[in-house]
């Protein structure tokens, strides 16, 4: 395990009101490298990554102790903006979630946000993002139209884009391909193993073909906690844990 | 939880068992039909190579198939690639058996050169080297395996004595005895070679149990 480590969690304890989602959990993120977590529903892989950019503190009635740094900072620090945290650590959801505004809108709305006026470098900021989003042939004479013309797949490339624009520095991915097909699922796969050279990558999917292909690293949470945590080859053909064994070959239940 | 893949998974295993079955006994038979001179016996082994392939085909092919419909992961993958791998091991010993019975359809009609002592021997370590070996597959036992790939080293030292006898006793002393004499040097190469395909299963064994590949690494086998 060479690579630096960009997020890591330590002790971390998450409650729901009084049920505990997680238990515990020391992981580290790596960088530049593709971290897949695994687990049956309700083991806690989403509550997870949310905690990731603190976007689970948005619900009420929720606590957390341990600690998670990016790049060695406490992220839940008094002085630490959690917007900023957002903006660095970026993420793209199951189903896929433009705005209701033009293609262009949605990718230039976050470069926006962040006060930037200068209209050449947005529409170059637009262009550079969904070139490396692997969505600029498709839409490159349509921009103006509505991102919801767009197909599933199309629309969380933009998604992606989106996060590239406002130069986030992780991305996560919660079932990104849940609800695409075979093609689009490709294009998604070979978009992260191309970000993954500027961006750390940290992917929740139920697909464990999926999470073989992409990932570097695969985490497999249950009932809230992290069973095993490895390089992915060595998770999907020999581990170590008999838990991890019976989830991946399907035995699990 | 039990899963269709297991149902099939044994059925494989049980496949894979048969074929060891077969070739051991083609093994059998044609070291017997060297000690017997038994004409009969070594073109039995011939024509029962048709079998195996047929075997080795549909073995083969199962493992293709629960690849394609299951893309299994960890133990039922080692599993069945190591399948695979045997299957195709047990094939080569099959064709081996069959060279050895063609050697000895060549020698049958000579008077014996000599008497066989130690390729009777060597015939013994290579029986019990691939009775062991298939053992081993079957009830995963890898202290079992590790022996077998162990025991290599005493099959490699017999044939290069039986080797050196007949060609420094024989055919560097009289070139007439060639005719005899090569296919029996030939013989001891055959067996030699079905201890190291044996050596193959039994590292195959440990990789498919405990995922760690002994295949030119020896040193974990410790």
């Amino acid at each position: 395990m060479d690579s630096k480590v960009k997020i890591k969690a330590e002790g971390v304890n998450f409650f729901y009101a009084r049920s505990q989602a997680l238990k515990d959990i020391n992981l580290d993120i790596y960088e530049n490298q593709v971290t897949a977590i695994i687990g049956p529903s309700g083991c806690g892989k989403s509550t997870f990554i949310r905690l990731l950019n603190r976007m689970n503190e948005l619900l009420p009635h929720t606590n957390i102790t341990g600690r998670i740094s990016l790049d060695g900072r406490d992220i839940f620090e008094d002085s630490v903006d959690a917007v900023q945290i957002r903006k660095r650590v970026g993420m793209v959801f199951q189903k896929p979630n433009p705005f209701p505004k033009s293609i262009f809108e949605n990718i230039s709305y976050g470069i926006k946000v962040n006060g930037i006026k200068d209209k050449t470098f947005i529409e170059e900021k637009v262009e550079a993002s969904l070139k490396k989003a692997a969505l600029w042939q498709e839409v490159r004479d349509r921009l103006s139209d509505s991102a919801l013309k767009l197909s599933g797949g199309q629309q969380q490339r933009l998604c992606i884009a989106r996060c590239l624009a406002v130069e986030s520095e992780v991305i996560l991915f919660d079932e990104p391909c849940a609800s695409l097909d075979p093609i689009s699922t490709a294009k998604i796969e070979e978009l992260i193993t191309e970000l993954k050279k500027d961006y750390t990558i940290v992917i929740v999917t139920h697909n464990m073909q999926q999470a073989a292909r992409v990932s570097d690293y695969t985490a497999f949470f249950l009932m809230g906690e992290l069973i095993e945590f490895g390089r992915t080859q060595d998770i999907f053909t020999a581990p170590k844990d008999k838990r991890t064994e019976d989830y991946i070959t399907g035995r699990f239940g | 939880m039990k899963i269709h893949l297991d149902e099939e998974l044994k059925e494989l295993h049980k496949d894979i068992l048969k074929m060891g079955v077969m070739v051991q006994e083609e093994i059998y038979k044609s070291v017997d039909s060297l000690r017997e001179r038994d004409r009969q016996k070594a073109e039995e082994v011939v024509n029962a190579d048709k079998r195996i392939d047929e075997l080795e085909l549909v073995i083969d092919e199962k493992c293709i198939d629960l690849i394609a419909r299951y893309q299994p992961m960890a133990g039922d993958l080692r599993f069945i690639t190591t399948g695979m791998k045997i299957n195709a091991e047990l094939e080569r010993i099959a064709d081996i058996a069959v060279d050895i019975s063609q050697r000895v359809l060549e020698l049958v009609d000579k008077p014996l050169l000599k008497p066989l002592v130690d390729i009777p021997k060597l015939s013994a370590i290579a029986q019990k080297m691939v009775g062991d070996a298939i053992e081993a597959f079957v009830s995963k036992d890898v202290e079992l395996a590790k022996k077998v790939v162990l025991s290599d080293s005493q099959a490699d030292k017999l044939r290069n004595f039986v080797q050196d006898e007949l060609l420094n006793d024989y055919i560097a002393k009289d070139a007439k005895t060639a005719d005899r004499a090569v296919p029996l040097l030939l013989i001891s190469r055959y067996l030699e070679r079905i201890c190291d395909h044996a050596t193959n299963i039994a590292e195959d064994v440990v990789y498919m149990v405990e995922a760690k590949v002994v295949r030119h690494h020896p040193e974990q086998l410790k």
